[in-house]
C-alpha cells in the first residue's frame, strides 16, 4: 500500500505558560484510500497533532513525509504549495469568503495552484458541486447559505486540486444530527467511491466508530 | 494569473469596505490636491517675485567701475611687511564709457551662448520743477531692444515705448516722477544737467516698474537723446547689458568678459543673490507642507489597511491555509493600499488642477504689478509628477506595514481560536 502520510517520532510542546509535552514521540502512517478518525478527549493533544501534520505548525521535532517527501520547516513559500495542491482542508467553521460567491471560493484553491486554465478550474468546480448536491448554489453568496450548506462548499472546495489526502478538524462539531449524517456520508462516499484519504479529527464517538480506522490519543501519545 | 488572481481579491476586499475605502482615498486626494495648488500658486508667486527684477536685470553687465588705482605709488616703496594706511591716489574722473564699444558689441553679437544684447548710459539729471530740482537719472536705452530682452514695453503704462525713437527729445517718465512734475503725454519737461547745460523733453508716455523708488527716480530716453544731454560722441555708451540663453552661465561669461574686454562685469546671480534664497526657501516650504498633508493621508490609509486585516483574519487564516503563502497575502493588502494612492492621487491631481485654475481666475489687483490681473499660478508638469509620485510612495509604505503583519497571520492561531 501506498503510504500518503507518515509521521516518525514527533514531538512538540508548548512553552507558554510552562512547558507541556503535548505530543511524544509519536510515529504512525496513513495509506492511500483510507479513512481515518483521530479521537481522544479534549486536551489529548490531536487537534495539535493534526495542525502539525498540515504543516501549518512548524514547531515540532521529528520527520513528517507527505507523499514519500520530506516537509522542510522553514520554507514558509513551500509548504504553502504544499499545502494548496496536496491537502484539502475542512474546519469546523466554515471559513468561506463572504465577498466571494460559493463558486468563487470553491475555485480559489485552483485558481491559486494554476494548473489548469480559469475556465476548466471553474468546470471543475461545478463538478463538485454537483457531487455534493449543491451546484444549485453555485452563484449566491456565500453568507446567503446554511450552516450545513456552507460546510459543502467547504468540502467542495478542500476537493478542488485532487488533494492527496483531506484532513478535517472536528467538520461535523458545528453542525446538527442531520448535517453531520450528510457530511460523513460525503465523506464515506469520497472514500469509498472515489479512493480519497482521508484522515478526521472528532470527538464524536458515533463518527469514530464508522470509519476505517481509529488512531485514539491520550496524553499527547497513541493509545489503540 | 496568479497576480490577477491577487488583485481579484484585493478588489473584492476593497468592495466590501468601499466606505471606509472611499475616505483613505478622499485623505490622498485632499493632500494632492493641496500639494498641487500650493506648489503652482507659490511658484507663480516666485516667478512673478523674480520676475519684478531678474526679467529686467540683464545676465551680465558690461561697465566701467570707479575705483581707486590699486597701485598705490607707497606700495611700491618695497617693505612688504608693513601695512600703510595712507591712499594717496584717488579714483580720477576717467571715462566712464566703454573703450571701443562698437567693436565689442559686434564680437559679444557673435558669441552663441549670447541672446541678445543692449547698449545703455545713465545721465544724472535735475527736473526743474518750479523752484525745486528734482534729482533723477534719465537711461538712454535702445527700446526695440529693451523690450525684445527686458518686456521694457510691459512696464510702460501709457503711452508706446517705440515713440522714443520717433519723437525728438522724447522721454518716458517713472509714473511717481511725472506725477511730482505734474505732467502727461505731450507736455515738456526741463531738465539741467550735472554739467550746467538745459533742455527740453517731451513727454511720451510713463512707466512703472513695480518698485516705487525707481518710479520716482527714474526716466528713459533713447541713447542718440542722452548723448546729446551729455554732449558725448555716438559710440559713448555706459554699459553693455548682455542676455544669455542659459542664466547658469552668467558668472562663467562675466568672468570671460572681464579678462577679454577689459571692463568690469557683473552676472545676474552676483547681483540678485537674494533673489534665489528667497525662491528656493518659499519652495521649500510648500514641499514640506505638502508633503506633511501626504504623511498624514498615509496614516489614514494606515489605519484603514489595519482595521481591515482585523476584519478578515478569516479570510487571510484560510488564505494561508489552502496554500497563499505569505508573500501572497502581503501583495493582496499592498495592492489595495497602492490602488487607494493611485486612485486618490489621479483625483488629487484633477481637483489641484481645477483648484489653481480657480485661483487663477481671482482678480488681484496692485499698483506695484500693472501688468498682473488675477493671481499667478504656475502649471508646471513637474508638480504633478512629483505629487503622483510622491502619493504612490506614500500609500506603498502606508501599505507596506499592515500587508507585513497581515503576511504573518498564523493560521492555526485564527482557525484553533474558534
Amino acid at each position: 500500500m501506498e503510504k500518503i502520510l507518515e509521521a516518525k517520532n514527533i514531538n512538540k510542546f508548548f512553552h507558554d505558560p510552562v512547558r507541556i509535552h503535548v505530543i511524544q514521540d509519536l510515529s504512525f502512517s496513513i495509506n492511500k484510500g483510507e479513512f481515518v478518525s483521530l479521537t481522544g478527549k479534549s486536551g489529548c493533544g490531536k487537534s495539535t497533532l493534526l495542525y502539525v501534520l498540515s504543516t501549518m505548525d512548524t514547531d515540532y521535532e521529528g520527520t513528517l513525509l507527505i507523499d514519500g517527501e520530506e516537509m522542510p520547516k522553514k520554507n514558509e513559500g513551500f509548504l504553502a504549495k504544499i499545502r494548496n495542491e496536496k491537502i484539502g482542508f475542512v474546519f469546523q467553521f466554515h471559513y468561506l469568503i463572504n465577498e466571494f460567491n460559493v463558486l468563487e471560493n470553491v475555485m480559489m484553491p485552483g485558481l491559486k495552484l494554476a494548473k489548469y486554465s480559469k475556465a476548466e478550474v471553474e468546470h471543475r468546480a461545478m463538478e463538485r458541486l454537483k457531487i455534493l448536491g449543491i451546484a444549485d448554489l453555485a452563484l449566491k453568496k456565500a453568507n446567503h447559505i446554511s450552516g450545513g450548506e456552507k460546510q459543502r462548499v467547504a468540502i467542495a472546495r478542500a476537493l478542488i486540486n485532487d488533494p492527496h489526502i483531506i484532513m478535517g478538524d472536528e467538520p461535523t462539531g458545528n453542525l446538527d444530527k442531520k448535517n453531520s449524517d450528510l457530511v460523513f456520508d460525503i465523506f464515506k462516499q469520497l472514500a469509498e467511491e472515489f479512493n480519497q484519504t482521508l484522515l478526521i479529527v472528532t470527538h464524536d464517538p458515533s463518527f469514530a466508530e464508522r470509519t476505517h480506522r481509529i488512531i485514539k490519543m491520550e496524553d499527547g501519545k497513541i493509545i489503540s | 494569473m496568479r497576480t490577477r488572481l491577487l488583485i481579484n481579491i484585493a478588489r473584492s476586499l476593497l468592495m466590501a469596505r468601499w466606505k471606509q475605502t472611499l475616505v483613505a482615498a478622499i485623505g490622498v486626494t485632499f493632500s494632492i490636491t493641496m500639494f498641487i495648488t500650493l506648489l503652482s500658486f507659490m511658484s507663480g508667486l516666485n516667478d512673478l517675485l523674480d520676475g519684478l527684477i531678474l526679467n529686467r536685470t540683464p545676465h551680465v553687465k558690461l561697465y566701467n567701475d570707479i575705483t581707486p588705482k590699486i597701485n598705490q605709488p607707497i606700495n611700491q616703496l618695497g617693505n612688504k611687511n608693513e601695512h600703510n594706511f595712507i591712499g594717496s591716489i584717488k579714483a580720477d574722473a576717467s571715462r566712464q564709457s566703454i573703450y571701443n564699444s562698437n567693436a565689442i558689441i559686434s564680437a559679444i553679437e557673435k558669441d552663441p551662448r549670447v541672446l541678445g544684447l543692449s547698449r545703455k548710459l545713465t545721465a544724472q539729471v535735475f527736473f526743474n520743477d518750479g523752484t525745486i530740482d528734482i534729482t533723477a537719472s534719465i537711461f538712454g536705452i535702445d527700446p526695440m531692444q529693451e523690450t525684445k530682452l527686458y518686456h521694457f514695453d510691459e512696464y510702460v503704462t501709457s503711452g508706446n515705448s517705440a515713440d522714443l525713437n520717433k519723437v525728438n527729445n522724447g522721454i518716458i517718465l517713472g509714473k511717481g516722477l511725472a506725477e511730482k512734475l505734474l505732467v502727461d503725454i505731450g507736455d515738456a519737461v526741463q531738465i539741467t544737467t550735472s554739467k550746467g547745460n538745459i533742455f527740453q523733453l517731451k513727454v511720451v508716455g510713463t512707466f512703472q516698474s513695480g518698485i516705487k523708488d525707481f518710479d520716482n527716480v527714474q526716466s528713459y530716453a533713447s541713447i542718440n537723446t542722452v548723448q546729446k544731454i551729455l554732449s558725448v560722441p555716438s559710440d559713448y555708451i555706459t554699459s553693455i547689458q548682455v542676455k544669455l540663453k542659459d542664466i547658469n552661465q552668467a558668472p562663467a561669461v562675466a568672468k570671460e568678459y572681464q579678462q577679454l574686454y577689459e571692463t568690469d562685469a557683473e552676472d545676474i546671480q552676483t547681483a540678485n543673490s537674494q533673489f534665489e534664497t528667497g525662491s528656493s526657501i518659499r519652495t521649500l516650504i510648500s514641499y514640506s507642507v505638502g508633503i506633511t498633508l501626504l504623511i498624514v493621508a498615509g496614516f489614514g490609509i494606515y489605519n484603514i489597511l489595519n482595521m481591515m486585516i482585523f476584519e478578515k483574519m478569516d479570510s487571510i487564516a484560510i488564505l494561508k491555509a489552502t496554500g497563499f503563502s505569505g508573500r501572497d497575502v502581503k501583495n493582496i493588502f499592498i495592492y489595495i493600499a497602492i490602488s487607494i494612492g493611485i486612485f486618490g492621487g489621479l483625483m488629487g491631481l484633477l481637483f489641484g488642477f481645477g483648484l489653481s485654475a480657480l485661483i487663477d481666475q481671482i482678480p488681484f489687483n496692485t499698483a506695484s504689478l500693472p501688468t498682473i490681473q488675477t493671481y499667478p499660478i504656475n502649471y508646471n508638469p513637474k508638480f504633478y509628477m512629483v505629487g503622483i509620485v510622491f502619493s504612490f510612495i506614500t500609500t506603498y509604505f502606508a501599505g507596506w506595514f499592515p500587508a507585513r503583519k497581515a503576511s504573518k497571520i498564523d493560521p492555526v492561531v485564527i482557525i484553533r481560536g474558534k
